[in-house]
């Protein structure tokens, strides 16, 4: 199969997925108790007004039509207006999403710079006590979730030595008008690096406990590759070359070790994306996942089926550029 | 040359008797809670608030850990909190193997048209972020401790169903499952009978780190208030009450955070430990 043929059967899966979700979130919304509508208007609001308004969101008609309806605005990028601030829902969610992009982001930077030097240490100091201590905190960081990771470094950088902000993404006090929602690029590019200073210690510590889970896996993978790679020929042919055991990590043993780890960074990169829902409101940090919680709360249906099926894009888009990718740099799949 | 095999045994060995023992002691806390608790965990006391754990000045005798903002004392309620942690975690983690487990055994195991339903499902909920789902079924299903059990095997089934799947369909081409074929058996008794008996070790490992996982949503989910009631205490409603009080009194959040922490390290270590022992070549 070709890559092309891949791409476009990828697509289509991809496609059924997504429908799916939809089809799934929609119903289970449906379900929700308490009347959305009751809850926008003044006590004592007339039958006609409730009606007047459901006809509005079009919660009179069925189930299936309010779902045609919805999917056919969806398609076109029209998700509904939102219940509780009568925005368009699309505006509020793109409003937040570069937030919570920038906060990934970071994470996975952080996971692989720490996963990366933990796993070259490792290979460097194999057999000695440093191995031992990196195997034994890996164990942990993997089996804690980052949930748990945020509320350490709350307590830890937050509390007892606050070198940390724990809450908001940036100052209140921080005198700057952004243009864009990406704070974070903007400021390196209009070269505001005392701004840059205030996002990046308001975001380094939910970043930080995204990417703890994840840097261990990294770390694990990327040792294991690297051991076995170790013992390989051309290894040994570089050693008897006299080539000093850093020299051979880096040149020879990394760039072939390094592929299956760039694979499970791919799909673990969206549990990450998961993660931010508790994060950020861990945090107080105003991203997407924060913005879900509290349209939960507020019951506001069409917001929820909006951030959803963002997440659920962002997930099935990120699956498929790694499976993509997969395919273009392994040789086998690429002619199989 | 030391025996390497001796050495890894007895350092799990002591892992896993850590890891049991903190589990037992909190099971025995979570029994006997009305009897050893020092206070009524839900009794306020406006002028007993936030009164610091015993070794800081200020500290009060009957209030070992110390009080919250509403004056309850937070070592009673972290001991009733461990109910909740641990009721969950065998009920939830329970219904959601026998769920996962089942679907992903008869996915791997007839293949076909079950096979391709189920795994479309798991692809669809894979692209669901779990936390929010978890969240919006609460906000669906009610809170109480039985929507929040519905959750957790609603979300967690793919967990058990994928790996049992691509388990048992190692399983079924095997010799031993072709010939009892062959032998006439029915295809469900040969399921049952042969392919159930070689992925139970899985199930079982999955199954102790499940129980680690629901304790988790279950403190998120109180942590978010949608848990159980406001009554009942949990150790995800403790810190979601220590992190706004977090400046005034670190203890409220800092002692369910780490009877937490030990309790889901404790079944994933557990769970690994089991890993090893049933895994042949280390054994």
């Amino acid at each position: 199969m070709t890559l092309l043929k891949r791409a476009l059967a990828q697509l289509c899966t991809t496609a059924i997925t997504l429908f799916g979700v939809a089809i799934v979130v929609f119903f289970v919304v449906r379900v929700v108790p308490g009347n959305p509508i009751a809850m926008m208007l003044p006590p004592g609001a007339s039958a006609e007004d409730i009606s007047r308004l459901e006809a509005l969101y079009g919660l009179d008609k069925s189930i299936l039509h309010q779902f045609v309806i919805w999917l056919g605005g969806a398609v076109q990028g029209d998700l509904g207006t939102s219940i509780t601030t009568r925005q368009p829902v699309l505006e509020l969610v793109l409003s937040r999403l570069p937030a919570t992009l920038e906060l990934s982001m970071m994470a996975l930077v952080i996971a692989v710079a720490i996963g990366g030097v933990l796993a070259l240490t490792g290979t460097r100091m194999r057999g000695t006590r440093v191995e031992g201590a990196i195997d034994v905190g890996n164990g942990m960081a993997l089996s804690v979730p980052d949930f748990l990771w945020g509320l350490v470094l709350i307590l830890a950088f937050g509390v007892l030595w606050p070198i940390f902000h724990i809450s908001g993404r940036a100052s209140p006090t921080l005198d700057f008008e952004f243009a864009t929602k990406f704070y974070l690029f903007e400021s390196v590019l209009r070269l505001r690096f005392d701004v840059w200073l205030d996002l990046v210690s308001h975001m380094f510590m939910p970043a930080l406990a995204l990417a703890i889970p994840l840097a261990a896996i990294i770390a694990q993978l990327l040792k294991q590759s690297l051991k076995e790679t170790m013992h390989l020929d051309y290894v040994t042919l570089a050693r008897t070359k006299g080539y000093g055991e850093n020299s051979v990590i880096l040149r020879e043993a990394l760039p072939n070790a390094i592929l299956p780890t760039l694979t499970l960074v791919g799909v673990q990169f969206t549990f990450l994306i998961g993660g931010t829902v508790i994060i950020e409101r861990l945090f107080s940090y105003e991203g997407l996942g924060n913005m879900a919680i509290d349209a939960v709360i507020n019951r506001d249906l069409p917001l929820i089926q909006g951030i959803v099926i963002l997440f659920a894009l962002i997930f099935t888009a990120v699956n498929l550029v790694v499976d993509l990718s997969y395919a273009a740099l392994n040789p086998r799949l690429r002619h199989g | 040359m030391v025996d390497g095999r001796s050495l890894v045994t007895r350092k799990m060995g002591a892992r896993l008797w850590l890891s049991g023992g903190w589990l037992v002691l909190l099971a025995l806390a979570a029994l006997f809670a009305p009897w050893i608790s020092p206070q009524d965990p839900l009794a306020q006391d406006i002028f007993a608030s936030r009164l610091p754990p015993f070794w800081q000045s200020g500290a009060e005798p009957g209030f070992p850990l110390g009080t919250d903002s509403l004056g309850r004392d937070v070592l009673s309620r972290m001991i009733h909190g461990a109910r909740v942690a641990l009721g969950v975690a065998l009920i939830a983690g329970t219904l959601t193997c026998l769920v996962g487990a089942s679907l992903g055994l008869i996915a791997g195991y007839f293949r076909g048209w079950p096979d391709l339903v189920i795994s479309r499902f798991i692809d669809i909920w894979m692209a669901f972020p779990p936390v929010l789902f978890s969240i919006l079924l609460i906000a669906v299903l009610g809170t109480g401790l039985t929507s929040i059990i519905i959750a957790i095997v609603v979300i967690d089934w793919t967990r058990f169903a994928r790996v049992i799947r691509a388990e048992a369909i190692g399983q079924g081409a095997m010799d031993y499952v072709v010939s009892a074929q062959v032998a006439g058996r029915k295809r469900f008794d040969t399921m049952i009978r042969e392919v159930l008996p070689n992925v139970l070790p899985t199930i079982v490992v999955l199954l102790t780190l499940e129980m680690g996982i629901a304790v988790i949503i279950e403190a998120i989910l109180s942590f978010v208030n949608l848990s159980i009631s406001t009554d009942q205490p949990t150790w995800g409603g403790m810190i979601s009450e220590g992190r706004i009080s977090i400046h005034q009194a670190w203890w409220v959040l800092i002692f369910p955070l780490v009877s937490l922490f030990l309790t889901v390290l404790s079944f994933s270590q557990l769970g690994e430990g089991l890993k090893d022992r049933f895994d042949p070549v280390l054994r």
